[in-house]
């Protein structure tokens, strides 16, 4: 699977935001690099299908050959990382993966603990988000991710939050979920580290390569 | 305690014409020096612009005559001002009350002077009371069959009349049996207010009337025993016009005002009401199609008054009694009858009036759907209040918990 | 005197009037041993009627919530929104007595639709025998009450929506498959409904004992029990006020029944959620009906309650409008000549007693949050209960005996009395607006402040205040509201003396006249209306250069 951004451009009043035309190879990630400002957030908006309409957006969003460009986030089938895990309160760990799990799936409860036990997370299941640790919840965000099945991932700034020793750990963890699946990832960030650890081209919103990776 | 003394005083000094003449003028007067600078608060109902008008108008009367001043509290119900005179008894004030003055007849009146909340006698103190027709008008000294002895001073008299739409209705019935055949041959255009409403259960009242073998047996209490025969022709009557009802009597509407809505809506062709005079106020307002007729019944239909009564506790009864006198005066009498004002009928023996006095209501163009004087047939006297009680409770039993 | 003994200052504030009263009107009903219940029992309408304020209540509540949420589901975010939530100050602002009067003119047969329509489509030149208003099941008075009743959910909803953090919970379900219902459903209607429970609750409570309403759109054969219950006050006789008295404990015990019910269905309804989300189901196929239903819904509602308002105007300056004519023949100004004269006074104090009982509910309902922020102290759940008792207690089962109590003291008959008994119908809807924006203020904020060295009421009256602006404003113009449509409060606390628009409208309409209550229900709204246009432009005016302010 592969994700091709086609020329895809985001201008909000007149002012160019985003100017992107790049292709992710499955297990390929590249790295949204930018200081602050609306490029990210909008470059991410565009992919998914959230930005709000006076944002006007040109170009094609292509998926595995699959155009996907008109169609609402729900049918793109990419999923997202945000640097809060997103965890809904209401809903137990074993709640908030099954939640992610297709419909179709049968033997529901089997696989949620086997996903939980592969990211050392075994008997996680009944347990009230709110008492986990940082780390766990971020590993449980990123299992219930992967569980809804994306053809693609988008990262946004998802290590942010999470203290240095937990970082490395993360990045890892996420980096190699992504490669064995086979997705293509488009993480974005301000943090040079997350960039390095992904060891892939970093650009721009405009598409610029940014040579150095050096401090 | 003083002012109940004073009051009985004055009805004592009216009582006894002996005694009349310069003494009465005296107190009087000097009843009238402790009124001027009061302010009467006046708890009527308020739900016709048309009264509250005239209110106002006898205001400014009373404050450019007496130099009394006169808040109208304009009520939805009159038993708001019961239920709060009743509160300030439980709480302990005998004096100072909100209410100086309540428009009132009926239950609301039995159930205040049975519990002792009213002041007086004062009303045959009043100058103006010997203008009164007790003897051609006794309902304005019995009230639902209970002697109003002076706590009560009326100040309007009310007579059940039909009212009609001419353009869909040819020839009025003038019967009760006719009425009857009306209703059936024209389903969903006649319909009462549903009772306890004063006005549906007056209407169970005139039914009584047509139908009871003995009619003066409505001026005594219920007798239990001879209930059920009574009052069996009364259900008959009804369960035989109920389904041609409008709604097919499965909805009713709520009172006086929400019938008359009906028939300005044109939702129904006849209908009745408590004032001779409404129709054609009505007209001259411009809220009813100037095609309204009116018609009474043969044999007569029900009438009462309209009174005006102090609460024990009241804080002006000066300004209140002064009040009461002004609305038994020829010229605010004759002005409540006028079509284009009220139309309500005067209280008054307009042969006792004088000359000038006797002319104000000669004057009177009563408006093209009011019925004159001699073609309203007798006023009927309210049967006793036991009557009322029962018949609703009865016909709440019957009809008014069907689905 | 403390900050730290506001809330429970303000709390006794709320429920000593309630209770006393409460006690106060109760007692007759046990005043002759059990006769009271004997004779309640005994009247053979007790059943239905019992039946119909349970049914009109259950189902009105559940239609408007389920509205209420469909609309959020399907809408939120969306332009269409927009137009709702703009359209939400003035439908808020209709007092309930003129939507229900509107609604009634609407439906019924001789009523404006039907006069729009005839006689060339429908033939009739007389109105049709139909029953539609006071129809036996009670439901023309579910619709109003849902029409009426979905304005103040919505507004609660939003005031509380924007701390569920929305956009990436709805982005998060999509990004995994989910539709726009679906993903409200499951992932955010959960944090929501937390906060709507207690408006939730006291729409349920006005819903079964309301009376206005009913008395107007309502089945009479026999009427709602709430409905009974006031006839029975206003029969003079003793028995009646005792029978009363009693048929009030029989409310109060319904009431308590239908939350129970409610409290279950809540429970249950959970569960199935907690299930669904388990199972994955993504059901996006739901997100086209819902939509279409919600809009519809939206617009007939919305339609209707602004098509009766219509009415009334055109009435309030009709002088001559017969069946089967679609608009009046000829017009007249002389309602609202006969209006003026009572206009300006009703008016001057009609605002005096809003602003006096909203400012003070303001100040308790900001102190006690303010106390809450400085003390660490928390709202227990039956504190909250206390705070909304004057919302759950039906107003007819307490204020009577609040009168007696008032009477005794001597503490009634003027206007401070009357705003005083307003405050305790004012505050709770006050919180209600106000206590959601208010703990969601972001904590850090004050630490960063004190840091700086700001005092606490600096922090209060520099930071706090401002960025509650908008919340602060919404909250003073549902006082307002609440405050202008008060009836039986200013009645009976007033004596009769205090005249406000409502006691003048509710008086006139007594007596059915359709073009003075017109002109009546126009005035009670436009005061309203005016704070809630005030709520929503005066933040955007003044937050014109702080986008973050006017999301």
């Amino acid at each position: 699977m592969t994700l091709r951004l086609e020329n895809l451009t985001v201008t909000l009043a007149g002012r160019r935001l985003v100017a992107l035309d790049l292709t992710i190879g499955p297990g390929e990630i590249v790295t949204l690099m930018a200081p602050s400002g609306a490029g990210k957030s909008s470059a991410l908006g565009a992919i998914i299908g959230t930005l709000p309409p006076d944002f006007a957006v040109t170009g094609r969003v292509l998926l595995g050959g699959r155009d996907v460009t008109a169609l609402p986030t729900r049918l793109r089938r990419i999923g997202l990382l945000f640097q809060d895990d997103l965890l809904f309160p209401h809903l137990s760990v074993a709640g908030n993966l099954g939640f992610a799990l297709p419909a179709r799936m049968t033997d529901r409860s089997a696989r949620i603990d086997s996903a939980l036990g592969s990211a050392g997370l075994a008997g996680f299941g009944p347990r009230d988000p709110a008492t986990l640790s940082g780390g766990e919840r971020a590993r449980v965000a990123l299992l219930r991710c992967l569980l809804a099945e994306p053809q693609a991932l988008l990262l946004d700034e998802p290590f942010s939050r999470l203290d240095t020793a937990l970082r490395d750990q993360m990045r890892s963890l996420v980096f190699d979920r992504a490669r064995n699946l086979g997705l293509p990832v488009l993480l974005v960030t301000h943090d040079i580290e997350d960039a390095r650890a992904a060891a892939g081209p970093v650009l721009d919103p405009f598409g610029t390569a940014t040579s150095s990776l050096s401090p | 305690m003083q002012r109940r003394d004073f009051g009985r005083l004055l009805a004592g000094l009216a009582l006894s014409p002996a005694l009349a003449g310069k003494t009465f003028a005296a107190e009087w007067d000097s009843l009238l020096s402790a009124a001027r600078g009061q302010t009467v608060y006046w708890h009527a109902w308020g739900g016709d612009p048309k009264i509250n008008a005239f209110i106002a108008w006898v205001g400014e009367q009373a404050q450019s005559r007496y130099g009394v001043t006169l808040e109208q509290v304009k009520l939805a119900a009159t038993t708001d001002a019961v239920s709060r005179v009743q509160a300030e008894k439980a709480a302990g004030q005998t004096s100072g009350g909100a209410v100086d003055l309540i428009w009132i007849n009926g239950e609301n009146f039995a159930a205040m002077k049975s519990a002792g909340l009213l002041f007086g006698p004062f009303a045959q103190g009043l100058p103006n009371w010997p203008l009164v027709d007790t003897k051609g008008k006794p309902a304005t000294v019995t009230d639902f069959t209970l002697p109003t002895d002076g706590f009560e001073s009326p100040w309007a008299m009310a007579q059940l009349v039909f009212e009609y739409d001419s353009a869909q209705v040819k020839d009025a019935p003038q019967t009760l049996d006719a009425l009857g055949e009306w209703i059936t041959a024209n389903p969903g255009r006649f319909t009462y207010p549903q009772p306890p409403d004063y006005l549906g259960t007056t209407f169970l009242k005139q039914v009584l009337y047509g139908t009871m073998p003995d009619p003066a047996l409505l001026q005594m209490p219920v007798d239990d025993a001879a209930y059920p025969a009574q009052t069996a022709p009364l259900w008959a009557f009804l369960d035989r016009i109920h389904p041609a009802l409008w709604r097919q009597g499965r909805a009713f509407p709520a009172n006086e005002p929400a019938l008359g809505q009906l028939l300005a809506d044109g939702e129904t062709f006849l209908s009745f009401a408590f004032n001779p005079g409404r129709a054609s106020a009505e007209i001259a307002a411009g809220n009813l199609a100037d095609t309204i007729r009116t018609f009474t019944l043969q044999g007569g239909t029900i009438g009462n008054a309209s009174f005006v009564a102090i609460p024990f506790n009241a804080a002006h009864p000066e300004g209140a009694q002064v009040i009461a006198n002004l609305l038994l005066d020829p010229e605010v009498q004759a002005r409540a009858q006028d079509p284009g004002v009220l139309g309500f009928q005067t209280v008054l023996d307009l042969q006792a009036l004088a000359p000038e006095d006797k002319s104000r209501f000669d004057a009177l163009d009563l408006g093209i759907a009011t019925l004159p004087p001699e073609a309203l047939g007798p006023a009927l006297l309210e049967p006793h209040s036991s009557w009322m009680t029962r018949l609703s409770a009865d016909w709440v039993t019957r009809y008014g918990v069907a689905p | 005197m403390s900050l730290r003994a506001l809330p429970r200052l303000t709390l006794a504030l709320m429920a000593v009037p309630v209770l006393a009263g409460l006690a106060g009107t109760l007692m007759p009903a046990f005043a002759d041993g059990a006769t009271a219940f004997r004779d309640l029992a005994a009247w053979p309408g007790l059943p239905r009627a019992s039946a119909l304020s349970l049914g009109t209540g259950l189902a009105s509540t559940a239609v408007a919530l389920g509205l209420c949420l469909a609309i959020l589901a399907a809408l939120y975010g969306s332009p269409a929104f927009d137009r709702i939530r703009r359209l939400l100050a003035p439908l808020l602002a209709v007092p309930h007595a003129a939507a229900a009067l509107g609604l009634a003119f609407l439906i019924a047969p001789s009523g404006w639709i039907a006069r729009a329509l005839s006689p060339w489509a429908t033939g009739w030149t007389s109105p049709p025998d139909l029953l539609i208003l006071n129809d036996p099941w009670g439901l023309s008075l579910t619709a109003g009450l849902i029409a009426k009743e979905l304005p103040f959910l919505l507004l609660m909803a939003l005031s509380s929506l924007a701390a569920t953090d929305p956009e990436r919970r709805l982005t998060t379900a999509a990004s995994l498959g989910y539709g726009r219902a679906s993903g409200f459903l499951l992932t955010i209607l959960p944090a929501l409904y937390r906060q709507l429970r207690l408006p939730v609750y006291a729409v349920l409570t006005y819903a079964m004992t309301v009376v206005d309403m009913a008395l107007i759109l309502g089945p009479t054969l026999p009427p709602t029990l709430s409905q009974q219950v006031v006839n029975w006050q206003m029969a003079p006789s003793l028995t009646s006020q005792n029978l009363a008295a009693a048929g009030a404990v029989l409310q109060l015990a319904l009431v308590l029944f239908a939350l129970t019910l409610w409290r279950m269905a809540e429970i249950a309804a959970r569960a199935l959620l907690i299930r669904w989300a388990m199972s994955g189901h993504r059901a996006a196929a739901l997100d086209r009906p819902v939509r279409r239903f919600a809009l519809f819904a939206a617009t007939l509602l919305a339609g209707a309650l602004f098509a009766g308002l219509a009415a009334q105007a055109l009435w309030s300056v009709a002088a001559d409008w017969r069946f089967s004519d679609a608009l009046p023949a000829s017009l007249s100004l002389a309602a609202w000549r006969t209006a003026l004269p009572d206009l300006a006074p009703a008016t001057a104090r009609t605002i005096a007693i809003a602003v006096a009982a909203t400012l003070a509910a303001l100040a308790l309902a900001l102190g006690c949050l303010e106390a809450e922020a400085r003390h660490g102290l928390r709202a227990t759940p039956r504190a909250m209960m206390l705070l909304y008792l004057p919302l759950l207690v039906p107003q007819v089962v307490f204020l009577p005996g609040l009168q007696t109590l008032a009477l005794a003291a001597k503490l009634e008959g003027n206007w401070i009395a009357v705003a005083a008994a307003h405050v305790v119908f004012v505050l709770p809807y006050v919180f209600l607006s106000l206590s959601q924006p208010f703990r969601n203020l972001d904590p850090r904020l004050a630490i960063a402040a004190r840091a700086l060295g700001a005092t606490e009421a600096r922090i209060f009256w520099q930071m706090r205040l401002p960025l509650l602006l908008a919340p602060v404003l919404t909250a003073f113009a549902v006082g307002m509201a609440v405050s202008v449509g008060l009836y039986l409060p200013t009645l009976l606390l007033g004596g009769g003396r205090v005249t406000t628009l409502t006691t003048e409208a509710v008086a006139l309409s007594s007596g059915g006249n359709r073009r003075i209550i017109g002109s009546f229900a126009l005035l009670q709204l436009l005061l309203p209306a005016l704070c809630f246009w005030i709520a929503l432009a005066l933040p955007r005016i003044v937050w014109r250069h702080r986008r973050r302010m006017l999301a």
